[in-house]
């Protein structure tokens, strides 16, 4: 089965790592290489996004499509990147995910 | 065929074949949903047939047949179960581990806990959504929704039919442990109005836990919540009055209490402790509850060697509750001063916890603070929606 993790960032992580000094950061960064290294065999595609503050949002619910400045929902957590996996069942998407060693959330869903 | 069949005697055949059929189906046909249908088909069948016809003799036999049936009809249109169903013949190939897979299926931890415990009475013990709903004091129809989402989620999801494998099994067992401690909890705090459907809970998570304890033997915290069960049911005569009045553990009778169970539970515990020593939250609070049942009277309780247990439990699993519990320990062992002086830290988070204000008033009244006493007993009245627990404390109130 086709599972897309989420990677999903919150206000809190994004300041720990900006505090970070640069080796601290590169350490974070390697761990992160080193998954998607780890898990090569499972993931068919990835993507990191750009950061929240380049979001915009198109609302088409309102008549003319309105445009606005943000994501569309404006929370402590956004999606920062995701990956597809190729896995047997949601056990071996769990395993993977728990092993993901940077941003704090990782929301799991099955591709249709 | 036997006629006249107790409500009691038909729960425990429904449970003991119901989850073995539904084991077998679900691992024949690979399809959760569509076994577990056909499974309740039958449970409802047999549970409109047989008060008036009898348990057959063969009940797990009848429940098959009836389920295949059924599945002929349902799935005429589906023919690759159509193939597989027919060719079913029961007793289907003996997989031991089958209700063990469906157990953890369905207290997987992508369901959350509601769906866990509908799923489990469900599918693995065979009660009815409105059986369920009537031990949870909630409508049927948010049952039916929970069960339907839960099957739903499992099939979409990819939850797996399987027993999970290494270092994953013990997190799983927690997941499962809790499912049965939840069950068990709701049946035994549950007041006397409510006794009738809530008794079954309490020996639905027995039977699951001595279930669970068969397959899994190694685990030391599953055979340590079957004696906390165990202990807590062997003591049960004792607990309510016959009024129908909860009676403290100070005040009951312990001559009611049944000796050989509460030996044959120490026992089992004392077995788990020593085999694996791998001491657990389950273990620690079933050697608690032994320590209780073991005095003869409640003066010649061991309260020292319970404040240990409680001080290793705070270790494994910290809780304010347990704060609490062991606070009343303290106040045998050290006073009643020091145990309240344990409360002052925990008034903020159990401000909406009847029992710790119930539990100040005691300590309070102790020492002669009997204002202070007075008002706590009337918050913690506030607090409670336990019909017992509130004559309990309308009882005291009125003593002052």
């Amino acid at each position: 089965m086709k599972y897309v993790l989420m990677f999903v960032e919150t206000e809190e992580f994004a300041a720990q790592l900006e505090a970070m000094g640069e080796l601290e950061q590169q350490a974070a960064y390697a761990a992160v290489g080193q998954w998607f290294a780890d898990h090569a065999g499972q993931i068919t595609h990835h993507t990191h996004l750009a950061p929240v503050h380049t979001a915009t949002t198109v609302r088409l619910d309102q008549g003319e499509p309105v445009v606005t400045d943000g994501p569309f929902v404006e929370g402590k957590e956004v999606v920062s990147g995701f990956a597809e996996v190729e896995v047997a069942d949601l056990d071996e998407a769990l395993r993977i995910a728990r092993s993901w060693p940077a941003c704090p959330v990782v929301e799991i869903r099955p591709v249709a | 065929m036997t006629g006249g069949v107790s409500q009691e005697v038909l729960a425990r055949v429904v449970r003991e074949h119901a989850g073995r059929l539904a084991a077998s189906l679900v691992s024949l046909l690979g399809d959760f949903s569509a076994a577990e249908d056909l499974v309740q088909d039958a449970v409802e069948t047999a549970l409109r047939r047989w008060p008036a016809e009898g348990v057959p003799e063969r009940p797990d036999a009848w429940l098959f047949t009836v389920a295949r049936r059924r599945g002929l009809d349902v799935l005429r249109r589906e023919s690759n179960y159509r193939a597989k169903l027919a060719r079913l013949t029961w007793p289907a190939p003996a997989a031991p581990d089958d209700r063990l897979r469906l157990i953890f299926t369905c207290c997987h931890p992508a369901l959350s806990r509601a769906a866990q415990i509908a799923l489990t009475l469900r599918v693995v013990c065979g009660l009815s959504t409105a059986q369920i709903a009537a031990a949870f004091l909630v409508p049927e129809s948010t049952v039916a929704q929970r069960i339907t989402r839960a099957k739903r989620k499992i099939g979409e999801a990819g939850i797996p039919y399987r027993i999970p494998a290494g270092e994953e099994l013990p997190r799983r067992v927690g997941e499962v442990l809790a499912v049965i401690y939840l069950l068990f909890n709701e049946g035994y705090l549950s007041s006397t109005a409510e006794r009738a459907q809530a008794r079954d809970l309490v020996d639905d998570a027995e039977w699951l836990a001595a279930l669970l304890a068969n397959l899994v033997p190694r685990e030391p915290e599953v055979a340590g919540l079957l004696a906390l069960i165990r202990l807590h049911r062997a003591r049960g005569a004792a607990r309510f009055d016959a009024q129908g009045h909860l009676v403290l553990l100070a005040d009951q009778d312990r001559g009611l209490w049944d000796r050989q169970a509460i030996e044959q539970a120490t026992a089992l515990l004392t077995r788990a402790a020593r085999g694996h020593r791998r001491p657990g939250p389950y273990q620690l609070q079933a050697a608690i509850v032994a320590c209780h049942a073991e005095a003869a009277t409640f003066a010649e309780t061991d309260w020292a060697q319970i404040l240990v247990l409680y001080d290793m439990l705070l270790h494994l699993a910290p809780s304010p509750v347990t704060r609490l519990h062991r606070a009343v320990a303290l106040r045998h062992v050290k006073g009643p001063e020091a145990a309240l002086a344990e409360l002052a830290d925990l008034g903020e988070v159990l401000e909406r916890y009847p029992l710790f204000h119930a539990t100040r008033a005691e300590l309070l009244r102790e020492l002669g603070r009997r204002e202070q006493a007075r008002r706590a007993d009337e918050r913690a009245l506030e607090l409670t929606a336990n019909p017992a627990q509130q004559a309990l404390l309308e009882q005291r109130l009125g003593w002052d």
